[in-house]
């Protein structure tokens, strides 16, 4: 490990280096196994945070005050100490260039790990293929890579803060509904592909959402993350 | 009605990947109880209980349970009528 970064009161990313790591795709996360003394595992999988050209691999971790690997991973953990990743993993999740098609990324709360990665590719690539990111959160402290997210270069990137939105927010104070979806995506003629990822609730909801729409099915991409973040207690 | 608590087949990504030898989560799995086909990564997924518990998205169908005793894993897939690996 070799660096913490605070991201919000509740998420910190955890960078490493990983000799001999293969090249990732966008969208794909990692198993982290943690072995105590007496031989006890327990295993999380975390979503890659980091862009493929990226020189080293980063997690953003949400603290589960009752979970049995979050709590280490953003607590205890200290620069220089190792770990056992096991990854890349999972392929479905994975960002994928249509040429001609957008791509629609929707992420609530952490969910915007893998799609973070995703945005960070498209720009380290030059990719021509226009992309845009819906993303949900309860106010501006809960914006994870606020600062990434809210630079001048960050592309097209909005918004919604769905609990408090600081004086002169000019971004959506409302949770991603149908009338949000058919607002912020291209229309379901254009064919985007979609990657939804976030809590349970928060994807079953968009993803109804754009099927309502008249989004294909099978062109909406989605990763639950359970009941918040990345760990089920 | 989806559990708020149940998450989907990517998180068992690493799971499948180790008993089947490679990424299963684009394999197309076809629902042994309604018929449904679908990605692998759409199905839901339980670990609160003891081992993985995998349920068919439309009819909630039981389709896969997997426990792991140290290294050993346990597969039971009969509510899978067929699981055809990426191409």
């Amino acid at each position: 490990m070799l660096e913490l970064i605070e991201q919000t009161a509740r998420t910190k990313s955890i960078v490493f280096d990983v000799p001999g790591w293969g090249r990732h795709r966008a969208g794909q996360h990692v198993d982290v196994r943690l072995t105590a003394e007496d031989g006890y595992q327990a295993q999380r999988s975390y979503s890659i945070a980091s862009a493929p050209e990226d020189r080293h691999i980063e997690l953003t971790v949400e603290r589960i005050d009752d979970g049995e690997v979050s709590p280490y991973l953003a607590d205890e953990l200290l620069a220089g100490d190792e770990i056992e990743l096991r990854g890349p993993i999972g392929g479905y999740f994975a960002w994928e260039e249509a040429p001609g098609m957008p791509v629609f990324l929707v992420g609530g709360g952490s969910g915007i790990v893998p799609l973070r990665a995703m945005l960070r590719h498209h720009r380290a690539t030059d990719s021509a293929v226009p992309v845009r990111l819906l993303y949900s959160a309860r106010s501006l402290d809960d914006v994870i890579y606020r600062d990434e997210l809210t630079a001048a270069d960050a592309g097209d990137v909005r918004l919604t803060l769905t609990r408090r939105q600081p004086a002169g927010w000019t971004g959506y104070g409302r949770r991603v509904d149908r009338e949000l979806v058919a607002e912020v995506c291209w229309p379901a003629p254009e064919r985007p592909l979609v990657y939804v990822c976030g809590p349970t609730g928060f994807v079953e909801a968009v993803a109804g959402a754009l099927v309502s729409l008249g989004h294909e099915a099978a062109r909406i991409r989605t990763e639950r993350f359970g009941p918040t973040g990345g760990e089920t207690p | 009605m989806i559990d708020n608590q149940a998450l989907d087949g990517n998180a068992i990504a690493g799971t499948l990947a180790e008993v089947f030898g490679g990424d299963m989560t684009t394999a197309i799995g076809t629902c042994g109880h309604c018929g449904t086909r679908g990605p692998v990564a759409e199905v839901v997924v339980y670990r609160r209980a003891p081992g993985v518990v995998v349920r068919c998205r439309v009819c909630d169908g039981l389709l896969m349970v997997i426990t792991q005793v140290r290294d050993v894993f346990c597969v039971d897939a009969l509510g899978l009528a067929e699981l055809q690996a990426p191409a």
